[in-house]
């Protein structure tokens, strides 16, 4: 698609009225680049057919900057709804994408999200059947926040819910902490720290369904770590199950460069933003095999078992500290802030 | 991590541990004076390991705990005036007698988080046409760049840009709380990003004057362990001197750029603490000849008072009388969420700390 041809090169109020401006910016560049069977019917929603269970998900995306080291806004939303139904214990198949556009935004950039929610979606085998565009006048949005809702079987194996969880279950992640929140951090205007931390933001769909085709309910609960970070999961969980989760510092992974970000602005890198990471609470009997199998793929290659299950401290997550101590660790109140000093 | 990932490693921190159990044949209470270090002893689960003889007592030495909460207020009264008010993170969210500053924000006001106080001066030179006011709070340790930053706004000849300062000063809190008759302090850990700026010497008439050890000490774990040591070993020898456990970043005589640029801009003056009170000479106020830096006459907010919660003990938490679970409200009223006092709110205050890290719902 070459851009100079669209004949315009901002994003305005009437690109969302449902006019015939809207109907430009549709063909121009959304139906051109998703194409597929069920947007090409270009009707108010499409048919799909259901057999057995379906998990869906959805979630929206507010992320500014929307271009970042690593992906961008568009990619993030494909991604992130694709993770929640992986979590599930399900395949995406299909998803849904609704952008609310702050008018003034460069038909460049939203071409270039596009274009990346494209891509994207064929990485993870999904189809965009359905949208929406609403654009705002300019100060009622932040460039744009996109909603994805996805859609997919649940493997017939499956049996994800915390009431699996058993005592002296693995706790199992796939890979480095605290990336994503980092990355953005580190572009956000006035923290002047510059770094190459990139964001982990990746489809975990085939990894995901891969275990389950291997271990199927020995895989107790799989969540993804997103916002309020590893810690704030991990409380939520131990809260639902009335059993304890035990932690051992120095075997959660965590790069250099992001371990020493956060020391230098203060933050506690288990409340940071995670976006390709997931939590796998598993039966002990097969942790190693998962591990093993884990990290045979890309995007599991650092997997490591962080802790267990436990029946000793029921309700909280205690964290066994790098020189022998303990903590407990508590799911997070508001928004981290800074420290002074 | 060089120079962090050495001042974690189990075995040497054991070996100190070790070291405090042989040496400590009697109880002993050591105040930590730096909010930095409760933070990193309760979050590296030391308390529990230290022998129970040993007690440690949290200090006054968190920067958002004792910036009184009339200053809170004045901040706020300034962001709800259309002035773009900057300030460091964990200070925004602690509430004023009616708003903190995050909630004034979510009501429209132009709140600037900030890690440095030369970007205050950056958007006030972007913003000519509004005010803009860096909330200059903290100890010794952040008025090098609060000063740096009028000293800028000066050069740039910028009229838009004043701080709103409330500067305190460790030496004088640190008399005030052994002059309390509750006082039951024998040694401090000295604050070691504070004697980084200012050196050591502020530290020996104190030492001799109340015959007290002082150990300027670090903040990860093996600083922690090791200065407790140092301490314990004083203690048992009947010792008082001032020692620098911190030696690879705090040098007898501190910065003494870091020095000159606040002497330059502050002077001494009297200073009220939350919790605390007024403590004669204990803090900086901006001297004549920066007077137009000052937002509290600039904005007339000078005269603005604030009453404390009277179910806060925060004041006997920061003198080292009570400790965060011996208050009746705390994880019930007063929590991270719904904080009754500053150290509830910031991650260097006593009772977050308490809350977060150690069994608190047990207790």
């Amino acid at each position: 698609m070459d851009i100079s041809d669209l004949g315009f090169d901002i994003i305005s109020l009437g690109h969302g009225s449902g006019g015939l401006m809207t109907r430009e910016l549709l063909d121009s560049i959304i139906f051109k680049v998703f194409s597929n069977p069920y947007l090409d019917q270009k009707h108010d929603g499409s048919l799909i057919k259901v057999e057995g269970q379906l998990a869906v998900s959805t979630d929206s995306f507010v992320v500014s900057p929307i271009f970042f080291k690593g992906g961008n806004i568009g990619e993030l939303a494909v991604n992130g709804t694709i993770n929640d139904v992986a979590m599930c214990g399900a395949m995406p198949k299909y998803i849904s994408l609704a952008f609310i556009v702050e008018e003034g935004l460069a038909v460049s950039e939203f071409v270039k999200i596009v274009k990346s929610i494209k891509n994207t979606a064929d990485k993870c085998g999904v189809q965009i059947i359905t949208g929406d565009t609403k654009v705002v006048e300019r100060g009622n949005g932040d460039k744009i926040f996109i909603n994805t809702t996805g859609f997919g079987p649940v493997h017939p194996n499956a049996n994800i819910a915390a009431t699996q969880i058993k005592t002296g279950d693995k706790i199992i992640i796939n890979g480095l902490i605290a990336q994503h929140g980092m990355a953005i951090m580190s572009e956000r205007e006035g923290l002047e720290f510059e770094s190459s931390i990139i964001s982990d933001t990746t489809n975990l769909n085939y990894l995901i369904w891969d275990l389950l085709e291997r271990f199927g309910d020995k895989i107790h609960l799989l969540r993804d770590p997103t916002r309020g970070g590893l810690a704030s999961v991990l409380s939520e969980i131990a809260t639902d199950i009335n059993k304890g989760v035990s932690l051992i510092e120095k075997e959660i992974p965590i790069e250099k460069q992001v371990a020493a970000a956060c020391e230098i602005l203060g933050l506690d890198p288990l409340y940071i933003a995670n976006e390709g990471l997931f939590v796998a609470i598993v039966d002990s009997a097969i942790a190693d095999e998962v591990l093993a199998d884990m990290r045979k793929n890309d995007k599991g290659r650092n997997a490591v078992c962080i802790g267990e299950i436990t029946n000793d401290h029921p309700a909280k997550v205690v964290l066994f500290s790098s020189i022998g101590g303990k903590r407990i660790i508590s799911p997070m109140i508001g928004e981290q802030l800074p420290r002074i000093c | 991590m060089k120079y962090l990932s050495e001042y974690r490693d189990f075995e040497a921190t054991k070996r100190y541990l070790e070291l405090i159990e042989a040496a400590a044949t009697r109880p002993w209470n050591i105040m930590e004076i730096c909010g930095g270090q409760t933070h990193g002893l309760v979050k590296n689960g030391i308390l529990d390991l230290l022998p129970d003889h040993v007690r440690m007592i949290h200090g006054p030495g968190c920067p958002v705990c004792v910036t009184p909460l009339n200053l809170i207020d004045k901040a706020v009264e300034l962001l709800e005036n259309d002035i773009i008010v900057c300030s460091f993170g964990d200070m925004v969210r602690v509430p004023g007698s009616k708003t903190s500053l995050l909630e004034a924000k979510s009501g429209g006001g132009d709140l600037r988080i900030l890690y440095s106080p030369l970007e205050a001066v950056r958007i006030a030179r972007e913003n000519p046409d509004k005010e803009v006011v860096f909330f200059a709070v903290g100890f010794e340790t952040t008025a090098p760049a609060n000063a740096l930053s009028v000293l800028h706004a000066q050069k740039e000849k910028l009229k838009n840009y004043s701080i709103l300062v409330s500067h305190v000063l460790v030496p004088p809190a640190m008399e005030g709380i052994l002059d309390d008759e509750l006082c039951n302090i024998q040694a401090f850990l000295g604050a070691g990003h504070v004697c980084a700026i200012m050196g050591l010497e502020e530290y020996y008439p104190l030492a001799r004057k109340y015959k007290i050890p002082i150990v300027i000490t670090g903040f990860e774990p093996l600083d922690l362990v090791q200065g407790i040591y140092m301490a314990v070993n004083q203690l048992e020898k009947g010792t008082y001197k001032v020692e620098n456990q911190y030696a690879r970043v705090v040098r007898d005589e501190g910065n003494l750029d870091a020095k000159e640029v606040i002497q330059k801009v502050f002077g001494i003056g009297d200073r009220e603490w939350r919790g605390i009170g007024k403590i004669p000479n204990s803090g900086y106020i901006l001297n004549e000849k920066y007077k137009d830096f000052d937002a509290e006459s600039k904005f007339g907010v000078g005269s603005i008072l604030a009453p404390e919660n009277p179910d806060c003990i925060a004041g006997e938490i920061l003198r080292g009388i009570k400790k965060p679970h011996q208050c009746s409200q705390f994880g019930k009223t007063c929590n991270p969420a719904n904080p009754l006092g500053a150290p509830m709110v910031s991650s260097e205050g006593a009772c977050a700390a308490y809350y977060h890290y150690s069994d608190n719902l047990i207790s």
